[in-house]
């Protein structure tokens, strides 16, 4: 028998359609049925190169889960993918596969790659649907260690399901309500059901993580009180989180927010159900969106499900330079977004009750490649021009938050608030402290914090065992 | 789940909270606030701390009915429990020997001060306070303040007790006096700190305001608190919330006071409305 014609084009994912989905914030993207799942696992050639795995920050043996979809076996399926990556409903769903495992699969070359992000995405689900959240694991002997974890995003989750796994005792200490850092506060519902954080936070836990919420390290304990009470170690994993404004004229005026500010209430904190929920926010009729990252896209659509007539991107350079996933912005445009690339705003312009009535813009163009290798943007001079709007929402990026570097003796910091630590381990320059995640590299994505969080996690195990 | 310990209704409108939370105890220092979250659906506010136990691990919060959140936490009673209290957040009010200070509590923010009042004392300083209320019903805490003052003034803008009037007048009569003022902590509704800030500025004595902007979550993440003061935008929830009242641009903080206005309004019937259904 002739072996099969290997199929070029992956099985499409089911989403919502772009005229609804604007309207509500339920996941956009449908996730793959068994079927579907599997039809697209038979397009993976196994082949000896595993370039996949390569380009995968958490290593997970992809070439091996995908195989036990096709075999029908779900439940090795879920064991493999586990036992590298504690968080898979969450990297399915938000990692940037295209510029990692996908990028480098084998098929790439020649048509599109497998779709490895969904597969992960399905067996995430299908365990949830049909093993329950936490899938038990014999617990492992203790190796009478404990840790302390600051922060519970995807650097502080990964590195304490890690070390628990190892034996450790790990206590993760979270500043908010809830456990799960950007993915809770940061990332939209219809992006990432704050169900699956849930879940997943809920397996850590189930690993004997204890997650103490509420506990500002810094104005409660210091890091110097941990080491010098309970703790051997200390992972900081406490992430990006102080906004950045732009320092125009007019910023301070009512109806400008921080994405910060916007997806918190929007997320964590539920105001698209208000007044069900007691947290409001503003929902503007004209919303300009300020910035070309993800968190842009994610601040616009917010804004549009909120039932904003007309919402528009701005950005200073041209599409090429837009630093969100292609499908995101792809997904933006589809729901009507109107993106104004090559603009920047002079200012906020307000009225008498201090609320934002316009942004005046420049018009910019694309002089020569600055530090980050993207041609920079420059203004046009005298092409001054004026959007009607009443709310605005700044997303330009974050920055560390200062207050564990500032409460800690012996860190060393960076000139933009970003602690220095060994690139392959995460060790500080202080005794018994690691750190990784945005905290290290300044605002990236969440798997390469999860990347930092398990190679941390590796050192400090090797150093309490030393 | 944080236990409130003890209840205590202080005038109308105005309740007192002792709260368990041994770790915010052990920390809290005068100037201070904590977050609360009252249950699942509640929002996030900033209160700020009146009274802590170090040793009994507790903390005494006050608090004043002014819409859905307070009027919802006005409700329960002790035994029962707030689902988030985060703290101590803030930077704590700058204590040490001035020589003279006075202290100027608008309303409930007598609790506020209270703290300040004491740590004031214990460094040597000479405290004077100066204590304002609507009028004699909304009126308390007396006895207390004057136990850590070296003199007290109390007024009512009716006249019901005390001198009659706001507390701007004896602020500048002890000014005007020939007092030497070393330093003066204003702490109250916005509109009584401007004014406190407006009458010491000819004299030249540094004020210190405790700024109240709408917060989310209280630890420098989103930027929803700033303020503008010497003509930079600060964050009161990191940066403050102790400012120089004499650089502080009050009519910018009254409008992003206003943001929420519409909303507070309708969150606060369709509340009255469950309540009463």
């Amino acid at each position: 028998m002739a072996k099969p014609k290997l199929n070029l084009n992956r099985v499409p994912m089911p989403r919502q359609d772009p005229k609804k989905r604007g309207k509500n914030f339920n996941e956009v993207a449908l996730g793959y049925s068994l079927e579907q799942a599997k039809e697209e696992a038979s397009r993976c050639i196994q082949c000896k190169k595993r370039g996949c795995v390569a380009g995968c920050p958490v290593e997970i043996d992809i070439p091996g889960f995908i195989k036990a979809i096709g075999d029908g076996d779900m439940p090795e399926a879920v064991r493999i993918l586990k036992s590298k990556n504690a968080l898979p409903g969450i990297c399915g769903r938000v990692c940037p596969q295209e510029t990692q495992c996908e990028a480098t699969c084998s098929l790439a070359k020649k048509g599109a790659p497998i779709a490895i992000g969904r597969l992960e995405r399905f067996v995430a689900d299908w365990e949830r649907a049909n093993m329950g959240a936490a899938t038990s694991i014999d617990p492992p002997k203790p190796a009478g260690k404990r840790v302390a974890v600051v922060g519970s995003g995807p650097a502080g989750l990964t590195a304490a399901a890690d070390l628990a796994k190892l034996g450790h005792s790990v206590t993760i200490f979270e500043a908010l309500h809830v456990a799960g850092g950007v993915l809770m506060y940061g990332i939209p519902e219809f992006r990432l059901p704050k169900e699956i954080v849930q879940a997943e936070v809920d397996y850590v836990a189930s690993l004997g993580v204890k997650l103490e919420l509420d506990a500002v390290v810094g104005k409660l304990a210091t890091v110097d009180e941990l080491l010098n009470s309970d703790y051997h170690a200390v992972f900081l994993g406490t992430g990006a989180g102080a906004p950045m404004f732009m320092n125009i004229p007019g910023e301070n005026l009512n109806g400008i927010y921080s994405a910060n500010e916007f997806l918190t209430r929007v997320n964590l904190m539920k105001a698209y159900r208000f007044p069900e929920y007691d947290t409001p926010v503003k929902v503007g009729r004209r919303v300009v969106v300020i910035g070309g990252g993800n968190v842009a896209m994610d601040s616009a659509r917010c804004a549009l499900r909120l039932g904003a007539d007309k919402v528009y991107i701005i950005y200073r350079r041209s599409e090429v330079e837009m630093p969100a996933r292609r499908e995101e912005v792809e997904n933006a445009m589809e729901e009507g977004i109107e993106f104004r690339l090559l603009t920047n705003p002079k200012q906020m312009l307000g009225d008498e009750q201090n609320w934002v009535v316009g942004i005046e813009c420049y018009e910019m163009e694309l002089g020569e490649p600055d530090d980050s290798g993207r041609r920079r943007p420059i203004v046009k001079e005298g092409s001054e021009f004026t959007i009607d709007v009443d709310m605005v929402v700044e997303a330009l990026g974050t920055r560390p938050n200062p207050l564990v570097a500032s409460t800690t003796e012996g860190l060393e910091t960076t000139r933009w608030g970003t602690l220095v630590a060994d690139e392959e381990t995460g060790k500080t320059v202080k005794d018994k402290v690691w750190a990784g995640g945005d905290i290290v590299t300044g605002a990236a994505t969440v798997i390469s914090a999860m990347g930092a969080g398990k190679h941390a996690a590796a050192d400090i195990d090797a150093y309490l065992r030393g | 789940m944080y236990k409130i310990l003890l209840k205590q209704d202080l005038v109308p409108g105005i309740h007192l909270f002792k709260v368990a939370a041994p770790a915010v105890a052990k920390k809290a220092q005068p100037g201070q606030f904590v977050v609360v979250r009252i249950d699942e659906k509640g929002e996030r506010i900033p209160l700020t701390i009146a009274d802590w136990d170090r040793e009994g691990g507790s903390v005494t919060i006050v608090f004043m009915e002014v819409g859905t959140t307070t009027a919802r936490l006005a409700l329960l009673e002790a035994g029962g429990a707030i689902a988030d209290f985060v703290g101590p957040l803030g930077l704590p009010t700058h204590i040490e020997k001035f020589g003279t200070v006075v202290c100027v509590a608008g309303g409930f923010a007598v609790a506020t001060i209270m703290p300040i009042a004491r740590a004031m004392r214990q460094k040597g300083n000479k405290v004077i306070s100066i204590l304002g209320a609507r009028s004699q019903d909304l009126l308390f805490w007396e006895d207390k303040l004057r136990s850590l003052s070296d003199q007290l003034i109390v007024t009512t803008d009716d006249g019901s007790y005390g001198r009659k009037g706001v507390v701007t007048g004896p602020l500048k009569e002890l000014l005007e006096s020939g007092e030497k003022v070393d330093r003066v902590i204003a702490i109250g509704p916005s509109i009584m700190m401007k004014f406190c800030s407006l009458t010491t500025e000819p004299f030249g004595i540094k004020t210190i305001v405790s700024l109240n902007p709408i917060m989310v979550d209280g630890t420098g993440m989103c930027g929803c608190c700033r303020v503008s003061v010497g003509g930079e935008t600060k964050f009161a929830c990191v940066d403050g919330p102790d400012f120089d009242g004499h650089q502080v641009d009050w009519d910018l903080l009254f409008a992003r006071q206003r943001i929420y206005l519409d909303e507070e309004k309708r969150s606060f019937e369709q509340w009255q409305r469950s309540v009463h259904r």
